[in-house]
């Protein structure tokens, strides 16, 4: 072995070469191969593998759609119809993006919701939880720009409100707002700079989950019992049981995409962006797209401009402290008599959010929709740290193994969990 | 969950009585995964490379018209044709007899004047450069239009004749001649 070569294992001599100089195939072996994986994973677990499928998807779509649009706003709602109409499966490329805009956030809340449940943001995981929101803030802003991009009407009127949302800011809001807008109001300078964030956006999301796949292969997946895995009897190598378990869930994810895509293309959006953008006239009837619903609910319900645009992005902020607003040592809820049922409250509550908010801001829909804001943030800011103090939690069992073989008996060999031989 | 271990309390598989039928087996699997996989991939993958070719409405603009009413003799227009200029030249009878007077083995790419015109005087050729795609000059009559008297392109010195013939310089093929028809005396349709 020359001096300064990789100690490689591969025997293919050309991949062992390069293998050798730059270990890649080493490394992928290491975090993907036999990467030592809690072996009792429910189907929650494939979410994250998901989600990156779904980035992959949005990535490689949007980059064909862009070879056809036209950030222009003479052009841009015509550029999108013409993809629709004469492009060689636009319609297909458009609606995969479009929709898998929602499959994202199906995913990306399913998979925020398990690590809420499962208590995945705590000690020693608080660095991966806080780049886990920092994706969800960038997909949450990749998303908004994106539904600019048509220049429909709910684009033009969506991009207005959102935008306005600075203008709250004392002082210099409205000179932020017309920062962001390059003008005085959403017009072709905001489209062109909208354009080029939405497509710059993704890569840098890419490159967070960089780091937040690198953290957690640092600190090891967190599992539905929420207790370390304690030697290699309570692991499994990645390949080929989670391969094949994110596989299945593989399956499933695109079944229910292309239900959405080939059957209902059009059920997640709004009607009224294929009417072209009209600066002169707002729609009666203004709604985000459904996955800001909860966050517009919060925002409507605070009768304050500044307090309402604070509460909504502190909504999303407040997530950021979760795991030191959170000090029970217990992960699980499965172990919380008390914080599972206030948890599960709180996710019904999202929903209610989510429904109240695409509801006219009026009448009872108001208290509904203020009731469920108190609850929202009640739960991080009271309930958690309180239930942190008081609540006695359920015996943890011993090791992951132990539960899982359940009847008692002596804990199996190790060798019933070394890695099976692969053919 | 205990189903997981069954592996590992069964006979290995290399000992077993199944041995050589499990082998046979584990390549029919891999080769059949591996097959769907590829179809997969391919089917994911046409849809993508089928929008890079032209669209509906890039199809629909292939072909134009042409009015030669105005076209006086020793007069040439440039249409646009797919996005390329198409040079349209009314010959004068002195062009044609030149045209018709070169013998083949004088030509790189040897065609008769006769199989590159539909009908006298009319010549229609593609104008761009047989050799890297530039538009050579030769169409009003203050351009200079080579040795020959058609075309000359600027950009590395090929000199085409009134027949649209690469005759000197780097061009290897004679300036194309586009699919065309005569809608009727003096209507054109190319494509």
């Amino acid at each position: 072995m020359a001096s300064g070569l990789h100690d490689s294992t591969v025997t293919n001599p050309v991949l062992r070469w390069i293998d050798q100089r730059m270990p890649v195939i080493t490394m992928m072996q290491k975090e993907y191969g036999s990467f030592p994986t809690p072996r009792n994973f429910n189907y929650f677990w494939n979410f994250g593998a998901l989600a990156m499928i779904n980035l992959l998807i949005m990535i490689a779509t949007g980059i064909f759609l862009a070879m056809n649009y036209t950030p222009h706003t003479s052009l841009a709602f015509d550029s999108v119809e013409r993809i629709m109409r004469d492009v060689n499966y636009g319609w297909l490329i458009r609606y995969v993006h479009m929709n898998g805009a929602s499959m994202f956030f199906i995913v990306v809340l399913v998979h925020v919701w398990r690590g809420m449940y499962y208590g995945s943001y705590k000690t020693p995981r608080e660095l991966l939880w806080i780049l886990g929101v920092v994706i969800f803030l960038l997909m949450m802003a990749t998303a908004f720009m994106g539904y600019v991009l048509p220049w429909g009407q709910m684009s033009f009127w969506g991009a207005t409100v959102i935008t306005n949302l600075f203008s709250a800011i004392p002082l210099v809001g409205n000179s932020i707002v017309t920062l962001l807008w390059g003008g005085f109001s959403v017009d072709n300078p905001t489209l062109n700079r909208f354009f080029s964030l939405h497509y710059l956006l993704p890569f840098v999301i890419a490159g967070v989950v960089f780091l937040h796949v690198a953290a957690l292969h640092i600190t090891g997946s967190n599992n539905p019992l929420g207790i370390e895995p304690k030697g290699p009897q309570d692991t499994l190598p990645f390949h080929p049981y989670y391969t094949i378990k994110d596989s299945v869930g593989v399956i499933v994810y695109l079944m229910v995409f292309a239900v959405l895509v080939f059957f209902m293309p059009n059920y997640l959006g709004h009607p009224d962006n294929y009417i072209p953008a009209n600066p002169l006239s707002t729609p009666a009837h203004i709604v985000p797209e459904w996955y800001f619903l909860p966050f517009y609910a919060i925002l409507r319900a605070v009768p304050d401009k500044l307090m309402g645009v604070l509460a909504m992005f502190g909504s999303i902020a407040i997530l950021f402290v979760l795991p030191w607003l959170d000090s029970s040592p217990v992960r699980s809820m499965r172990f919380r008599p008390i914080a599972k049922w206030l948890f599960l409250l709180w996710t019904v509550n999202f929903f209610v959010l989510m429904w109240a908010g695409g509801k006219p801001a009026e009448g009872h829909y108001i208290l509904i929709a203020r009731l469920a804001t108190a609850y929202y943030f009640a739960y991080f800011l009271v309930l958690l740290p309180l239930l942190s103090k008081i609540e006695r939690p359920l015996p943890l069992p011993e090791s992951i193994a132990r539960p899982v073989l359940r009847g008692g008996g002596p804990l199996p060999g190790a060798a019933t969990a070394q890695p099976m031989e692969k053919a | 969950m205990a189903d997981t271990l069954a592996p590992s309390s069964s006979p290995p598989v290399e000992g077993g009585a199944h041995a050589p039928a499990d082998g046979t087996k584990r390549d029919f699997l891999k080769l059949v995964a591996g097959s769907f996989a590829a179809v997969g991939v391919g089917a994911i993958v046409w849809p993508f490379i089928a929008s890079m070719n032209p669209a509906k409405d890039v199809l629909a603009l292939a072909s134009t018209d042409v009015d030669l009413t105005h076209v006086a003799e020793g007069q040439a227009v440039t249409v646009m044709w797919r996005g390329k200029p198409v040079f349209v030249r009314h010959r004068t009878a002195k062009e044609i007899e030149e045209a018709q007077a070169v013998p083949l083995s004088d030509l790189r790419d040897p065609q008769t004047d006769q199989s590159r015109v539909l009908r006298e005087p009319w010549l229609i050729v593609v104008g761009v450069c047989t050799h890297l795609g530039c538009v050579p000059l030769g169409q009003k009559s203050t351009d200079p239009r080579g040795d020959y008297g058609g075309w000359f392109c600027p950009c590395h010195g090929s000199h085409y004749d009134t027949a649209g013939r690469i005759r000197r310089g780097p061009a290897p093929l004679n300036l194309a001649v586009p699919e065309y028809e005569f809608r009727s005396d003096t209507q054109v349709r190319i494509g």
